[in-house]
């Protein structure tokens, strides 16, 4: 490990509560965890930040025992585990307790019978359940985790079926609790109840080691970060580091991308500034699911070869600017134009007729139908191009399988294989291939035009996007990668709590100066 | 896949198979004898063949309707309901055929069932589309409502005095016996053929197939690719409903000459087992149909033997060992919890 040095990890001479040594695991080509060490101390809170992707979730998963890793140590108060055998139960054994992202609670159940669910107190083979509630009483005047253990968990907010979630893993005697994108959920004044049951939580002693991606609340409680990228810990900040420095540690430019990386005015300037827009946005905006604004109020203008990147931390509305402007989403106010006509009512079928083109964020959920056929994925929105007098065209969508297959480099390159036998990357050329070989494309929307891709893929996706570019269609790509949108986009636009907090020419975007717009530092 | 989905309905068969032969020697009987007799009552003889056929048809037009909406993702439970709408329709319009060629009155008989059963369908599916309102739900509760209305309306305005049943129809609209020595089997059964054919070539070569499949695999990427949801389901729903209202063809125009209340009763629910023994495949829901033919005819020819009801096990069993080795039932299931 060549990283910084290691701040505030091991200091004094007892065990660390958790200690991880070389941990790796593999996804095909993609590295998920690249020799990971962690140590948190007792009663220490402990941040792990990073893009999507750096690899958080996978390391918290397999320390709970979810995941199997290739290779690593791991330490739980001084005892050696094996990695090999590791389990959830072996994980809940050594005081090891993880609170999920997705709850994973009995609606129907009362609060009680949802904790001690699976290890029920009996007294003379009756269950027993007015002990188990005293000690939840008891649980939650000590740490501030007040909730009624006689109530249904459906009748709970969201911040108190976290609390249950919480109860059931000190209930089972949880020394170390892993929490996994715990503010996610929860509404601003929860997350502040919620840290200062994390505080007291480590004044008795246990460890919380959260991940996250919200900086501001990193800084507000973590006594030490880890940052990691591509995998990898890049970075071992102790508490008091500001969220811009956080941030540029998050998303600095590593060697690898400054080597591939063209600079963004060797791009021939075919963008004529004059030329009409082909796809604009007028004071969108968009519902988010379950309440509030997604979209708070934007406005773009994209001209013939034009590229326009939004950076930004996942869940600033990204998701739906990107579904509205496909027509998935309805729209609340505000109007979306296509070669200059409204379409902010027309159903999507008619925006792809019109030469829109979308590479949706989830590949699996959107992009493909994972159990249909190559053959069949490359017709996917596409249809009417094939169809003569209502019957498929068989010889022509063969073919036009075959190509895209072939120009996009798909591997295996067998038409009748199902999408989801597919590798990640594979899957992803074909949705990219397939968008940009639609005849009349005017404008393309790519979310995560390379998530979860290897390197040398990313770099024939970049290469077809930017020949887009430069033959004129106008692309608005949405990534989390900030090195992806330096290579590809004229303008980077900053979207933060649904709005574009900053347009930033790409030649001018630093990573400091983007991560500070991510993070609202600058707002 | 498909050499294991064959695989697990032949085991299927041979489990159901196997129970029976148990049941039958704890009755006293040779399973040998039985099947022989069983067989030898159904294939073997003209008679049984064409009867075979014509307990087939009506299993074949409601498996299908299960199947096109299945593989659009939705669940069909409201062929029984739908087959009588269709069927008193066609029986309405074939009383008033009088004089037209056969082919113009029997095709306005299969318009009418068709249009009947295709209404029926679309409202649980314009209720789903519009409302959310779960299509299960609703078919099963437009099944009691179907009933009470054909009853009704019969009683009321149609049925002949004193029965209940509606006028004959004309007898350019009767489809033709197979002559199979006097049994019930018409050209009904070929047009039941014809349907799994067309439903077939539909879902694969049509552009609306290929949208309503993509319906059933995936909803979020079949939108992503400009499939208009909404329309989708109404469709769907509707051809389903359409089919099961086709059920009369062999029943009203091929065999009774009218439709009476109870006619081809039950058959709507087998069209689930039906569909499910074929997977939800056009072109298996044949074969799964003339299997349950086979069992409801032979039952009656070994009841001399052994209770009708062992056939009746073999059934439930075959259904049984079929559902719990299917995916699609699975993934529905997956698909309730959420």
């Amino acid at each position: 490990m060549t990283g910084p040095a290691a701040i505030g990890a091991g200091e004094g001479g007892e065990a660390a509560a958790l200690s991880l040594e070389g941990v790796t695991k593999r996804y095909g080509a993609l590295l998920a965890n690249d020799h990971v060490a962690l140590e948190v101390a007792a009663g220490q809170v402990h941040a792990i930040v990073g893009e999507n992707g750096a690899g958080k979730s996978t390391l918290l998963q397999i320390v709970y025992g979810t995941v199997a890793a290739d290779a690593g140590r791991l330490r739980v108060r001084g005892r050696d585990l094996d990695l090999a055998r590791h389990s959830p139960a072996t994980a809940i054994a050594a005081g090891l307790g993880m609170v999920h992202q997705h709850f994973m609670l009995v609606p129907t159940l009362r609060v009680v019978e949802n904790v001690v669910l699976g290890r029920e107190p009996r007294r003379r083979g009756r269950l027993d359940l007015d002990a188990a509630a005293a000690e939840i009483a008891a649980l939650g005047e000590r740490h501030g985790l007040r909730v009624d253990p006689w109530r249904r968990v459906e009748q709970l907010t969201v911040g108190e079926q976290q609390r249950v979630e919480l109860i059931k893993i000190l209930w089972r005697g949880a020394q170390t609790l892993l929490l996994d994108e715990p503010t996610a959920v929860l509404a601003p004044t929860e997350v502040g109840d919620l840290f200062a049951v994390l505080r007291s939580l480590a004044a008795a002693g246990k460890s919380v080691v959260l991940v996250s991606h919200k900086l501001d609340e990193v800084t507000a409680i973590a006594d030490a970060v880890t940052v990691m990228r591509h995998g990898r810990v890049v970075a071992r900040l102790a508490a008091g580091t500001s969220s811009a420095e956080i941030a540029s540690a998050m998303v600095g430019t590593d060697a690898a991308s400054q080597l591939t990386a063209a600079a963004p005015g060797a791009r021939p300037a075919t963008a004529s500034r004059q030329a009409a827009a082909v796809l604009a946005a007028r004071d969108l905006v968009v519902p988010r699911d379950g309440g509030g604004r997604g979209v708070d109020g934007v406005s773009f203008e994209l001209r013939p070869g034009e590229v326009l990147g939004v950076a930004g931390v996942q869940g600033n509305g990204q998701s739906e600017l990107a579904l509205a402007l496909a027509g998935l989403l309805p729209v609340r106010s505000g109007r979306v134009l296509l070669d200059g006509i409204d379409v902010t009512a027309a159903p999507t079928g008619e925006r792809l007729a019109r030469g829109l083109g979308q590479v949706p964020e989830d590949r699996l959920l959107r992009g493909l139908v994972p159990a249909f056929d190559l053959a069949e994925n490359a017709l996917l929105g596409r249809q009417p191009e094939f169809t003569a007098r209502g019957l498929l065209a068989r010889g022509r969508i063969a073919r036009h399988a075959a190509e895209l297959i072939a120009a996009s480099d798909v591997r295996p390159p067998d038409p009748s294989l199902p999408a989801a036998s597919l590798s990640g990357g594979n899957q992803q050329k074909l949705v990219v291939g397939r968008e940009l070989s639609r005849p009349g494309l005017r404008a393309l929307v790519c979310a995560e035009p390379t998530r979860g891709v290897d390197v040398a893929a990313a770099a024939g996706i970049h290469r077809r996007l930017r020949q887009a570019a430069d033959s004129g269609v106008a692309l608005l790509i949405i990534s989390t990668d900030l090195a992806e949108l330096r290579r590809l986009a004229d303008r980077i636009a900053v979207m933060y709590r649904g709005r574009f907090a900053a347009v930033l020419e790409a030649a001018q975007a630093s990573d400091r100066a983007l991560g500070q717009w991510m993070t609202g530092a600058t707002a | 896949m498909r050499t294991r989905a064959a695989t697990s309905i032949a085991i299927a068969l041979l489990i159901a198979m196997a129970a029976a032969s148990l049941l039958i020697l704890a009755y006293g009987q040779s399973p040998g004898h039985v099947y022989a007799v069983l067989l030898g009552h159904t294939w073997g003889d003209r008679y049984g063949l064409g009867q075979v056929l014509f307990k087939s048809t009506p299993l074949i037009f409601t498996g299908l309707a299960v199947a096109v909406a299945f593989q659009a993702g939705l669940f069909n439970i409201g062929a029984e309901g739908q087959l009588l709408v269709g069927g008193l329709a066609m029986a309405l319009v074939g009383a008033r055929c009088g004089g037209l060629p056969a082919p113009l009155a029997i095709g306005l008989c299969l318009a009418a069932g068709a249009l009947a059963g295709a209404a029926l369908g679309a409202l649980p599916g314009w209720l789903r589309a519009r409302f959310g309102a779960h299509e299960v739900i609703n078919t099963i509760m437009l099944n009691f409502i179907a009933q009470a209305l054909a009853l009704w309306l019969g009683r009321r305005f149609f049925f002949v005095e004193q029965t209940v049943h509606t006028p004959a129809i004309a007898d350019c609209a009767r489809l033709p016996a197979l002559g199979l020595a006097g049994s019930a089997a018409s050209v009904g059964f070929a047009l039941a053929l014809l349907a799994a054919i067309a439903v077939h070539g539909l879902m694969r070569h049509t552009r609306l197939g290929f949208e309503l499949r993509a319906l059933g695999q995936s909803a979020t990427a079949a939108a992503a690719g400009g499939v208009a949801i909404g329309r989708a389901i109404v469709v769907a729903m509707a051809l389903s409903g359409g089919l099961a209202g086709l059920v009369g063809a062999g029943t009203v125009l091929g065999y009774k000459g009218y439709y009476e209340e109870g006619i081809a009763s039950g058959s709507g629910f087998m069209g689930i087992a039906v569909a499910l023994l074929g997977r939800n495949r056009p072109l298996w829901i044949v074969p799964a149909a003339l299997l349950f033919g086979t069992l409801a005819h032979g039952g009656l020819a070994v009841n001399a033997l052994v209770p009708k009801e062992i056939v009746e096990v073999i059934q439930a069993i075959v259904i049984l060992a079929i559902a719990a080795s299917s995916s699609d039932l699975q993934r529905l299931a997956a698909q309730g919890q959420r």
